[in-house]
C-alpha cells in the first residue's frame, strides 16, 4: 500500500463551518454547477505528496521519516486537517535516485495533483526534482539539511523549513569546540558535496576562534575500509573532527578505535554517522566519552519537556530512541523531527493564506515566506526556530552531547543566534 | 529487401507520428514521461547499436551520457556558453571522448572489453567526484531556469515549456532513429551484423574489424552524449548519481527488453521498464522486487526481448 | 608518522584487501571459469551470506563464537540453497546462454536485495568477531581478526585448490571447463556438474561474507562492490585461472593500499581504476589466461 488515505476522525470535522463555508461559497458562486464544485473543494482532502527514499542508500532514513509523516499526518486530522479539510498523504517511493526522483515530482503534480510535495532527505534527490517542482509550479518542501535551499541554487517554490541546513550547524558548533576541545582540528569527511560543506563552513568557523583546520582527510564515498587513513592524522591533533555517511560508518569508528586504543585526541562526530545505529554497538564502545552534534537528542534525558514526551509517544519511540515496539530499531532522530515540523509549517501556511486549491499556490508560498518564528511546543518538539523568508530556511538549536555507557546526554544547546550567517540569495524576489 | 524500404519508412514514421500525435490526447503526467522516454531511449538507442549489432557488451556507457550531462551542465552554468551552443559542444567531446575510449578499450574483446569499459567508465565516475568544486560531486548542479531560456534564430526558446520539450525531445528521437536505420540498413551494417555473428570471417574477408567496431564506439557514444545533454538542459539537472553503474547498466536492460539489434526495441524497453517501474512504485513498496521479475521471465520465455520476438514470429523484414 | 610504520600500516591493510579481494572472488572464479557466464548475483548471495550469518550470530548471544560457527555451517548451506533454486528454475532453462544469464542474474540481484531490504530492514547489522584481540604495535594498533581473515582466506584456498587438482570431482570440473562437447562425449553429466560448480560457488562466497562480515557489517545493498571488485580480480588473473585470481588479488589488494599512502584518497581510486583497465587493454587476456582463441 503506497497510498495512504488518513481521514479524520468524525468528530474532526465541523459540520457547522463546512456549511458556513459552503454557504460562503455558494453566494459568491451563484451558478448552480459551481456549488456542487464548491462543496466538493472544501471537504475533500488536502493531498500532500511524499517523496520517500524506501529503497536505495538512503532506506534506512526513508523508513523512519515515512513513519512519523504518518504520524503526524494522523494527529493533523484528528485535530481538524488543515482549515477544516482532512490532508491525504500520497507517498511514493523516489530509490533515493535523482532522475527516478524528478519522475516522482512530475507524478505528483500532474497525476495525483497534490497540493504540495514534501518530506525529501538525500541532497541529490533535493537538486533533482527541485528544478522538476520550480518548473511545474509545486510548491516543495525537503527536509534534508543541505545548505542548498539557503544557497540560492534552488527556486521560489522549494523551502526547507522544518530542519536546520548543514552551514548553520557547523557555525554554531564551532566556539564550543574550540573553547572545550582544542584548536587543532582534524576533519575527516566525504569526499563529496556534504562533506564540503562541512570542510568550507567549519575551517572558516573555527578560524574565526582562532583555531585551525592542521588536516583534511576526505574519504571517497566507495570505501568500505579506513585505517589506511590514519597515518595522516597529524600528531598535534587535539580534536578529531567526523561526520561519515552510509552503512560503513560502523567500520570507520571500529577501526578508529583498533588503530589509537585508549591515547586519542578529542573526538567530535556528526550523528549522520550514527543514525539507526546504536551506541551500544559492537566496536563503538571507542565513541564512550566523545562529543556528538545531535539536532534533537536521541536521549530523552531526566526531566523531558512534555512536548518532548508527546512526540515521542505519537511517533512510537521512546526515551532513548528507539522504537517502542522493537527497541533494536533505533531511529533516525536528529532529522525525522523535520517531517513532522514541516507538515506543521504547512498547515499554519495554508491555514494563514486560506488555501482552497491549486489556484492559491502563489498565495500559499508567500505565506510560508512571510513566517518568522516558529514556536517550541508540540507543533515544534525539537525547539524554537526562526525561520528567513528570503532564503526559505529555519534555524534552529543545536545540542551537543556526550556518550556515557552507550547514552548520550547534552552538555551544551546553542542558541539560534549562533548558527546564524549572512543571506546569500533572496527568492522573494524570483517571479511566482 | 527492396520491398522493405516502404514498409520499414513506414512503420517508423507511424511511430514518430503517433508520437507526435500523443501529446494532443496524453494527459499531463503521460506527456512529461514520454518526454523523458524518448530522451532516455536515444541512449538506449545509441546503446544498441553497440551491443545489439555489432555485438560489443559495454559496461561503461554512463562515461557518454554523462560526458553530456556534464558539458551542457558545466559549459552553461560556470562557463556561460547558450543552450545551442553547449549542445553541439557535447556532442563533439562526446565524440571525441568515444573515439579515444574506443581506441583503447577495442584492444580487448568479450568480457575484457566490459571490464575495460566498466573501470574507465569507473574512473569517469570518480573524476567528476574527484573535481567536486566545479561539479558539487553527488549533489550535483542545477541549470537556472534564466539559462534555458534563450534567443535562437529570433524566436525565444523556453525549455521550462512542457510542449517544447516534448517535441524536442521526439525531433531527438527521429534523428537518432534516422541515423540507426540509416546506418543498419547500408552496407556498413551488414558489416558491424557479420562481426557480431563470426568476427574471425569478417577479418577473413578482408575487413578492418577494428576499424568498423570504432565507428560503432564512436557512433554509439555520441548518441548517448547527446542523450545525456538533452537530459541535463531539459530536466535541468546533472549529478553524479548518473554517471554511476547504474546507469550504465540500464540502457543494457532497456535494449534487451524491448529487443536488441531491432531499431525500435529499445525505445520500446524504455518505455515499458519505465512503466513498470512507476506502476510497481505506485502500489508496492517492493517495486525492484516487479523489475527483478520482470527481467527474469523475460529470458524465460521471451529471450529476444519484445520486438525481436516480433520479429522471430511474424514480421521478418523488421529492421 | 614516518615511513616504515607507514609501510607497515599500508602492507597490513594490502594483505586484508587481498584476503578480501581472493575470498570473494574465489566463488566467481569457479563460476566464470567452468560454467563461462557471468553471475551478477554474486555480489547478493555475499550478502545473503552476511545477512544469514547476522541473523544467527543474534539468535544466539551467548558468545560471538557460537554465532559465528553455527554461520559457517549455516550460511553456505542457505546460500547454496538459493542458487541451487537459482539454477534449476532459471540458468538450466536458458541453456546458461551467457547474455541470457547476465539479464537473469541481474533480475536476481534486484529481487534477492528488495527481499534482503523487506525481511531484514535497511538498517547496517554489526556482528561482533568470533574474537577481539588488538594487536599493539609501538605507532598504532591493529585488529587482530583481520590477520586471522587473511590466514583463513589462505586455508579456503589451499582446500579448494586441493579439490581441483587433487581430486576426481576436481578433474570432472576441469574436464568440462576444457570442452563441454567433449566432457558430455566421455559421459559426464554436465548438467550436475553445473549444478555443484553454482552451488559450491556460492558456498564459497557466503563463507567469505561470514569471515569477513565482523569487519564489516550486513547491509542490503553490501553487494555491488564485492561483485565489481571480484570481476575485476576474475579478468585481470585470467579466464578459469584459480591461480590468477590469488595473484590478480594480491597484486590488486596491495597496489591500492600502497597507491593511497602517495595520493589523495578519491584521486588513487580514479589511478587505481585506469591501472587495472589499461593492464587489460595491454593484456586482455589477462595474466594467466590463455590468449584469445
Amino acid at each position: 500500500m503506497t497510498d495512504k488515505l488518513i481521514l479524520p476522525k468524525k468528530k474532526g470535522l465541523n459540520r457547522r463551518t463546512v456549511l458556513k463555508t459552503m454557504g460562503m461559497a455558494g453566494s459568491a458562486m451563484a451558478a448552480p454547477g459551481f456549488v456542487r464544485y464548491a462543496q466538493a473543494a472544501s471537504s475533500s482532502p488536502i493531498k500532500i505528496g511524499f517523496q520517500v527514499h524506501r529503497t536505495g542508500i538512503g532506506a534506512a532514513y526513508g523508513h523512519w521519516y515515512e513513519r512519523v509523516t504518518t504520524a503526524a499526518a494522523a494527529l493533523i486530522n484528528e485535530q481538524g486537517g488543515i482549515g477544516g479539510r482532512p490532508i491525504e498523504i500520497v507517498a511514493e517511493d523516489d530509490g533515493t535516485d535523482p532522475g527516478r526522483g524528478a519522475q516522482v515530482v512530475e507524478k505528483f503534480a500532474t497525476q495525483y495533483q497534490v497540493d504540495v510535495a514534501f518530506g525529501t532527505l538525500f541532497s541529490h534527490v533535493v537538486m533533482g526534482s527541485a528544478p522538476r517542482a520550480g518548473e511545474l509550479k509545486l510548491p516543495y518542501y525537503v527536509v534534508s539539511e543541505g545548505y542548498h535551499v539557503a544557497s540560492g541554487k534552488l527556486n521560489r517554490y522549494t523551502f526547507q523549513p522544518g530542519i536546520t541546513d548543514v552551514k548553520s550547524q557547523v557555525i554554531s558548533l564551532a566556539p564550543w569546540i574550540s573553547k572545550n576541545l582544542g584548536k587543532k582540528v582534524t576533519m575527516i569527511y566525504p569526499d563529496f558535496a556534504f562533506g564540503y560543506d562541512h570542510r568550507d563552513y567549519f575551517s572558516a568557523a573555527i578560524k574565526g576562534q582562532g583555531g585551525e583546520v592542521v588536516q583534511l582527510i576526505p574519504i571517497p564515498p566507495t570505501e568500505s575500509s579506513f585505517t589506511r587513513y590514519f597515518p595522516q592524522i597529524p600528531a598535534g591533533t587535539e580534536v578529531i573532527y567526523h561526520v561519515m555517511v552510509g552503512p560503513a560508518v560502523l567500520t570507520f569508528v571500529k577501526e578508529l578505535g583498533e588503530y589509537f586504543g585508549s591515547q586519542h585526541p578529542a573526538l567530535f562526530g556528526f550523528i549522520d554517522s550514527l543514525e539507526a545505529v546504536d551506541f551500544k554497538s559492537p566496536g563503538l564502545e571507542f565513541l564512550d566519552g566523545s562529543y556528538l552534534w545531535e539536532a534533537y537528542p536521541r536521549f530523552a534525558g531526566a526531566s523531558p519537556k512534555p512536548h518532548d514526551t508527546f512526540y515521542r509517544q505519537k511517533v512510537g519511540v521512546d526515551a532513548y530512541g528507539a522504537s517502542t515496539s522493537d527497541p533494536a530499531d533505533i531511529s533516525t532522530f536528529s532529522h525525522m523531527f523535520g517531517c513532522w515540523e514541516t507538515l506543521y509549517v504547512i498547515k499554519a501556511a495554508m491555514e494563514a493564506a486560506g488555501y482552497q486549491g491549486a489556484a492559491d499556490k502563489g498565495k500559499l508560498i508567500e505565506a510560508t515566506e512571510a513566517m518568522t518564528k516558529l514556536a517550541e511546543g508540540n507543533e515544534h518538539p525539537q525547539g524554537e526556530k526562526l525561520f528567513n523568508g528570503k532564503i526559505h530556511q529555519s534555524f534552529g538549536h543545536q545540542n551537543i552531547t556526550r556518550i556515557k555507557s552507550g547514552v548520550a546526554d547534552v552538555v551544551y544547546r546553542t542558541s539560534i543566534e549562533e548558527g546564524l550567517y549572512e543571506p546569500e540569495a533572496d527568492y522573494t524576489k524570483m517571479a511566482l | 529487401m527492396k520491398g522493405d524500404g516502404a514498409r520499414i519508412a513506414l512503420l517508423h514514421g507511424a511511430v514518430l507520428a503517433l508520437l507526435f500525435l500523443a501529446q494532443f490526447v496524453a494527459g499531463d503526467y503521460v506527456q512529461l514521461s514520454l518526454t523523458r522516454i524518448m530522451v532516455l531511449a536515444i541512449y538506449a538507442m545509441g546503446y544498441n547499436l553497440l551491443y545489439g549489432y555489432t555485438g560489443l557488451l559495454s559496461l561503461g556507457h554512463a562515461m557518454f551520457f554523462a560526458t553530456g550531462l556534464y558539458v551542457a551542465a558545466i559549459g552553461t552554468t560556470r562557463i556561460g556558453l547558450g543552450v545551442p551552443e553547449v549542445f553541439l559542444l557535447a556532442i563533439a567531446i562526446g565524440a571525441l571522448v568515444s573515439l579515444a575510449i574506443g581506441g583503447l578499450a577495442l584492444r580487448a574483446s568479450g568480457v575484457a572489453f566490459m571490464i575495460v569499459t566498466l573501470m574507465f567508465s569507473q574512473a569517469a565516475f570518480l573524476t567528476i567526484l574527484y573535481f567536486g568544486e566545479y561539479t558539487r560531486g553527488d549533489e550535483g548542479i542545477v541549470i537556472a531556469d534564466s539559462i534555458r531560456r534563450f534567443g535562437f534564430l529570433g524566436m525565444t526558446v523556453d525549455l521550462a515549456s512542457a510542449t517544447l520539450r516534448y517535441n524536442l525531445a521526439l525531433a531527438l528521437l527521429a534523428i537518432a532513429m534516422g541515423v540507426c536505420l540509416a546506418i543498419v540498413r547500408s552496407p556498413l551494417g551488414h558489416v558491424l551484423i557479420a562481426i557480431r555473428e563470426n568476427e574471425s570471417r569478417a577479418t577473413m574477408l578482408g575487413y578492418d574489424v577494428t576499424r568498423y567496431k570504432l565507428f560503432a564506439v564512436v557512433v554509439s557514444g555520441t548518441l548517448s552524449a547527446t542523450a545525456g545533454a538533452a537530459y541535463a538542459l531539459m530536466f535541468a539537472y546533472a549529478g553524479s548519481t548518473l554517471a554511476s553503474i547504474q546507469y550504465s547498466i540500464h540502457p543494457l536492460l532497456w535494449t534487451l527488453l524491448g529487443g536488441a539489434a531491432t531499431v525500435l526495441g529499445p525505445l520500446a524497453g524504455t518505455a515499458v521498464m519505465y512503466a513498470v517501474v512507476d506502476i510497481a512504485s505506485g502500489f508496492t513498496t517492493a517495486n525492484l522486487l516487479a523489475v527483478g521479475v520482470v527481467l527474469i521471465l523475460l529470458v524465460l520465455f521471451f529471450r529476444k526481448g519484445l520486438l525481436g520476438t516480433v520479429r522471430q514470429r511474424w514480421l521478418p523484414w523488421l529492421p | 608518522m614516518s615511513f616504515f610504520p607507514h609501510l607497515l600500516l599500508a602492507v597490513l591493510e594490502g594483505a586484508v584487501a587481498a584476503a578480501t579481494l581472493a575470498l570473494t572472488a574465489l566463488g566467481l572464479s569457479l563460476v566464470f571459469g567452468v560454467m563461462r557466464v557471468v553471475n551478477v548475483a554474486h555480489g547478493e548471495f555475499y550478502m545473503l551470506g552476511a545477512m544469514v550469518a547476522w541473523w544467527l550470530s543474534q539468535l544466539v548471544p551467548a558468545h560471538p563464537l557460537l554465532g559465528f560457527l553455527l554461520a559457517l555451517i549455516g550460511a553456505p548451506l542457505a546460500v547454496g540453497a538459493v542458487a541451487f533454486a537459482t539454477e534449476r528454475l532459471v540458468l538450466r532453462r536458458i541453456g546458461y546462454d551467457p547474455e541470457a544469464t547476465i539479464v537473469a542474474t541481474i533480475g536476481l540481484m534486484f529481487l534477492i536485495q528488495q527481499l534482503a531490504l523487506s525481511v531484514f530492514g535497511a538498517d547496517a547489522k554489526p556482528v561482533n568477531a568470533p574474537f577481539t584481540y588488538r594487536i599493539v604495535f609501538p605507532w598504532f594498533g591493529y585488529s587482530g581478526y583481520k590477520l586471522f581473515v587473511v590466514a583463513a582466506s589462505a586455508v579456503l584456498l589451499l582446500c579448494v585448490w586441493w579439490v581441483m587438482s587433487r581430486t576426481r570431482f576436481g578433474l570432472i570440473m576441469r574436464v568440462t571447463q576444457f570442452d563441454r562437447e567433449t566432457a558430455t562425449a566421455f559421459g559426464i553429466p554436465v548438467g550436475r556438474v553445473y549444478s555443484a560448480v553454482f552451488v559450491a560457488g556460492a558456498a564459497i562466497v557466503a563463507i567469505a561474507a561470514v569471515l569477513l562480515v565482523p569487519i564489516q557489517q550486513a547491509h542490503y545493498l553490501m553487494g555491488l562492490d564485492p561483485l565489481l571488485m571480484s570481476f575485476i580480480v576474475v579478468i585481470i588473473g585470467g579466464l578459469g585461472s584459480l591461480k590468477g585470481s590469488v595473484i590478480a588479488a594480491l597484486a590488486i589488494g596491495l597496489l591500492g593500499g600502497i597507491v593511497s599512502v602517495f595520493f589523495s584518497p578519491t584521486f588513487a581510486a580514479i589511478i587505481a581504476t585506469l591501472l587495472v583497465a589499461f593492464i587489460l587493454v595491454i593484456r586482455p587476456q589477462g595474466f594467466f589466461g590463455a590468449p584469445a582463441r
